[in-house]
């Protein structure tokens, strides 16, 4: 039987479900870590959220006779909210965001495409405000001590917590950490007397800091989101424009609340702390809640990252990242409003 | 060395040109029957000038143009007019045919070669619309219009297109390999009609061995011709594209080559002013690529216009597995088309048959603006298809959708398989009726 069909008769090759599984993959090497330090509490965490989200999807896809559960973003969406969460978490917060994110944030709405924010960012953010403290109370990670059950601050929140108190008069983080006692591994130790990066700074980057299951290791994030990019998946705007904004604000401003001054923002060790990482990689780069222009995907970046800044630096929650990105998604219709791609031969040079 | 390319937009498909580029020219048989269409050019119709029963000579005129974007039709072969009968093109163009079943001895009267250094850029262009010459890029615009320079205009750069890039075309290609002196004598007769400044052939880099050959032959007859290596990249043959690589011009949104001095020719084209003008041979034969992986002997065929697919894919060895998709040109503007008896006409540059890869299984756009990013012509496609799926066709208008040339790099990179082209291509009509 020949088929007929309007031209082209030739594709990428791309689809929903390539691109979903294939993030999946990306997130999946910073799950493994996220279990490997803080035990099978944190897969527990893990598999509860991703096996409500795609129940819900199943059971609205039931209802609405539309079944979407094989393209992968249930899943994804599922994976997102166990990465966001602290291993420590009661299971049912888990289930609650998960369901909360695909049954009210996409669904509602009219399910993949027609959701206005990244259902797993709405649905931690649902619960965070609703279990505020549950929420932040993290453990430490195996590498860090070994004995289980140890529950701990992150470097984000003791940093705050010192400040508020007003007992750091020109003391950068770095300093504080130390002063407060603060963990680091003997490898990153070895690490800061070899190169005399920070050992705090060093085993944030490998993962080796107190914190969401799925946020720790940053260098497995940076490599699944090096891996994305390779694939063209997602683009280079909206993770360099937030990551650069944001070490250009930080580097200007950060300094303030330290009483340090302009010009003497920790950019590094700003960027490895909390879900920065995570968020300007995986649930920024979220094509349904981006803009659709590069021009805007840059603008889109550079509010994430004035956003996350600002919460970080003087807001009095430990949630920067996520309310930023979720701000950021509110706003994307009017980015795409406004940012119109210049048409060819609109401009013509003489 | 950096190749010069267009910015905006545009996508790499794999090229499948392996498949063919490799078989020479060959000249296809007389087949037993041809349907000779009156409508193998873009503009009115061609009026029938012969009845059934009626003895046509090869390369007599059969169909007379009506009205200036018209061309004439020449007969193919010397044969008798059987029929003239309604026929559906692969483009969907329905319009009368002359049925002719040729003789069983052919002459061959286009052999002499005529000295045209006297004629006048005048007699050039009459001869050239009296062989019903068209261009033969896919657009089938007839010549004599296009090289028709009205007053106060002038042509600063004639470009020659020889880029191909569409996937599995290799004929083109072959003829600049086999027949580069005669293209470029092509070139140069249309050089003395339109007295540019600057002569540019622009060709693809999956083709360097034409890039030599030409540059040798340039070489060897001291023509004032450059040939200009072209990135890879799709859709790199459109007008539009190959004047912002080649000479950094952009055409304005519904206007013409000319209006920023260049007049684009295609190669196929060329080769036909030269066989008009040298051999007085009007255009009734073209180069057609036989290709797919679906076909067993992909090959380069000189075939006679109103030749039957059938016939051509029989030659070419017929099928080696059961295709999803016959298209008449390439994978990306090509027509699928169902009716292998179908005729080819002048415009036609390839017949592929293909294994279907399009997903028919749609999801929802995810705006990943994979198609903004494509789309050559910087328009926002997932924003058009919104509106003319909901039937707001004056909104696309006003939103440039006239500006679409259908290039298909929005569909071809769209995640989520939406039909882009084809939501445009009504939302054309249905927004040009209101």
């Amino acid at each position: 039987m020949r088929r007929v069909s309007s031209s082209p008769h030739f594709h990428s090759g791309a689809s929903t479900s390539n691109i979903m599984y294939s993030v999946a993959a990306a997130l999946t090497p910073s799950c493994i870590w996220g279990i490997y330090v803080f035990g099978f509490r944190a897969l527990a965490v893990l598999l509860v959220s991703i096996v409500c989200a795609v129940l819900s999807e199943y059971l609205l896809g039931r209802i609405s006779k539309e079944m979407t559960i094989c393209d992968g973003s249930a899943l994804v969406t599922g994976i997102l909210v166990g990465m966001n969460m602290s291993p420590t978490i009661p299971l049912f917060i888990p289930a609650i965001a998960s369901v909360f994110a695909i049954a009210v944030v996409k669904w509602t709405f009219g399910g993949l495409g027609a959701n206005w924010a990244n259902p797993a960012i709405a649905g931690r953010v649902f619960v965070f405000f609703s279990f505020s403290s549950v929420m932040s109370s993290f453990k430490l990670p195996r590498t860090l001590q070994a004995v289980d059950m140890v529950s701990s601050a992150t470097p984000l929140s003791l940093v705050k917590t010192v400040l508020s108190a007003g007992e750091s008069a020109g003391q950068n983080s770095l300093q504080i950490l130390a002063n407060n006692g603060y963990l680091a591994t003997p490898f990153a130790q070895k690490i800061q007397s070899a190169t005399g990066i920070s050992a705090y700074n060093v085993d944030a980057f490998f993962g080796n800091i107190p914190g969401c299951i799925g946020e720790v290791s940053k260098i497995l994030l940076i490599a699944g989101g090096i891996y994305l990019l390779c694939r063209k998946i997602i683009t280079w705007h909206i993770p360099v424009s937030y990551l650069g904004i944001y070490a250009i604000l930080t580097w200007i401003f950060g300094g303030i609340p330290y009483g340090l001054g302009f010009f003497h923002g920790e950019v590094l060790s700003n960027l490895l702390r909390g879900g920065l990482i995570l968020g300007a990689l995986f649930m920024a780069t979220d094509m349904v809640t981006s803009p659709i222009t590069h021009k805007g995907m840059l603008i889109f970046g550079a509010g994430c990252a004035f956003f996350t800044f600002l919460f970080r630096t003087f807001g009095s929650l430990p949630e920067a990242t996520s309310v930023a990105i979720l701000i950021m998604n509110i706003v994307t219709p009017t980015i795409d409003r406004f940012c119109i791609p210049k048409r060819f031969g609109e401009e013509v040079k003489q | 060395m950096k190749l010069a390319t267009f910015k905006k937009g545009g996508v790499h498909p794999s090229d499948m040109k392996s498949l063919s580029n490799t078989q020479p020219i060959v000249r296809f048989p007389i087949p037993e029957e041809l349907v000779v269409s009156m409508s193998q050019h873009l503009g009115a119709p061609a009026t029938a000038l012969k009845a059934v029963g009626d003895h046509v000579s090869k390369g007599e005129k059969i169909g007379q143009a009506s009205g200036f974007i018209s061309a004439d039709v020449h007969s193919p072969v010397d044969g008798t007019v059987t029929a003239i009968r309604k026929v559906t093109m692969a483009n969907s163009v329905c319009c009368d045919a002359m049925v002719i079943k040729p003789d069983e001895t052919q002459t061959d009267p286009f052999t002499k070669r005529r000295d045209y250094s006297a004629m006048t850029s005048a007699d050039l262009l009459a001869e050239i619309k009296d062989k019903g010459i068209v261009g033969l890029g896919g657009a089938t615009f007839p010549a004599h219009v296009k090289m028709t320079i009205s007053p106060g205009k002038t042509v600063e750069n004639l470009v020659i297109n020889g880029v191909e890039c569409e996937p599995y075309l290799t004929a083109d290609h072959r003829l600049m390999l086999e027949k580069p002196y005669e293209v470029l004598e092509g070139v140069m007769i249309c050089r003395s009609i339109l007295n540019p400044k600057n002569t540019i052939i622009g060709i693809e880099a999956n083709k360097m061995d034409a890039v030599a050959v030409l540059n040798q032959v340039i070489k060897e007859k001291g023509y004032p011709i450059t040939v200009m290596p072209l990135k890879m990249k799709y859709p790199q043959g459109d007008e539009k594209q190959l004047l912002k690589s080649t000479i950094n011009r952009e055409i304005p949104s519904g206007k013409l080559p000319l209006d920023v001095g260049a007049v684009v020719v295609n190669v196929g084209t060329a080769y036909a002013i030269f066989n008009a003008i040298a051999y007085s041979k009007p255009l009734f034969e073209r180069i057609v690529t036989v290709s797919g992986e679906c076909i067993n002997k992909p090959c380069n065929l000189i075939a006679p216009i109103g030749v039957k697919v059938s016939d051509l894919i029989s030659f070419a060895g017929g099928f080696k597995t059961e295709p999803d998709k016959i298209i008449s040109g390439g994978p990306m503007m090509g027509f699928a088309f169902f009716d292998e008896d179908t005729p080819i006409a002048k415009g036609t540059s390839g017949i592929l048959a293909i294994t279907d890869k399009k997903s028919y299984v749609k999801t929802a756009c995810l705006s990943c603006g994979r198609c903004v990013a494509a789309c050559p012509i910087g328009l926002q496609p997932t924003k058009l298809y919104a509106m003319i799926t909901h039937g707001r066709y004056e909104d696309a208008m006003k939103n440039n959708l006239m500006d679409c040339k259908e290039c298909g790099c929005c569909s071809y990179s769209c995640p989520a398989h939406l039909d882009l082209v084809h939501a445009f291509k009504t939302g054309k009509k249905m927004g040009r009726k209101k």
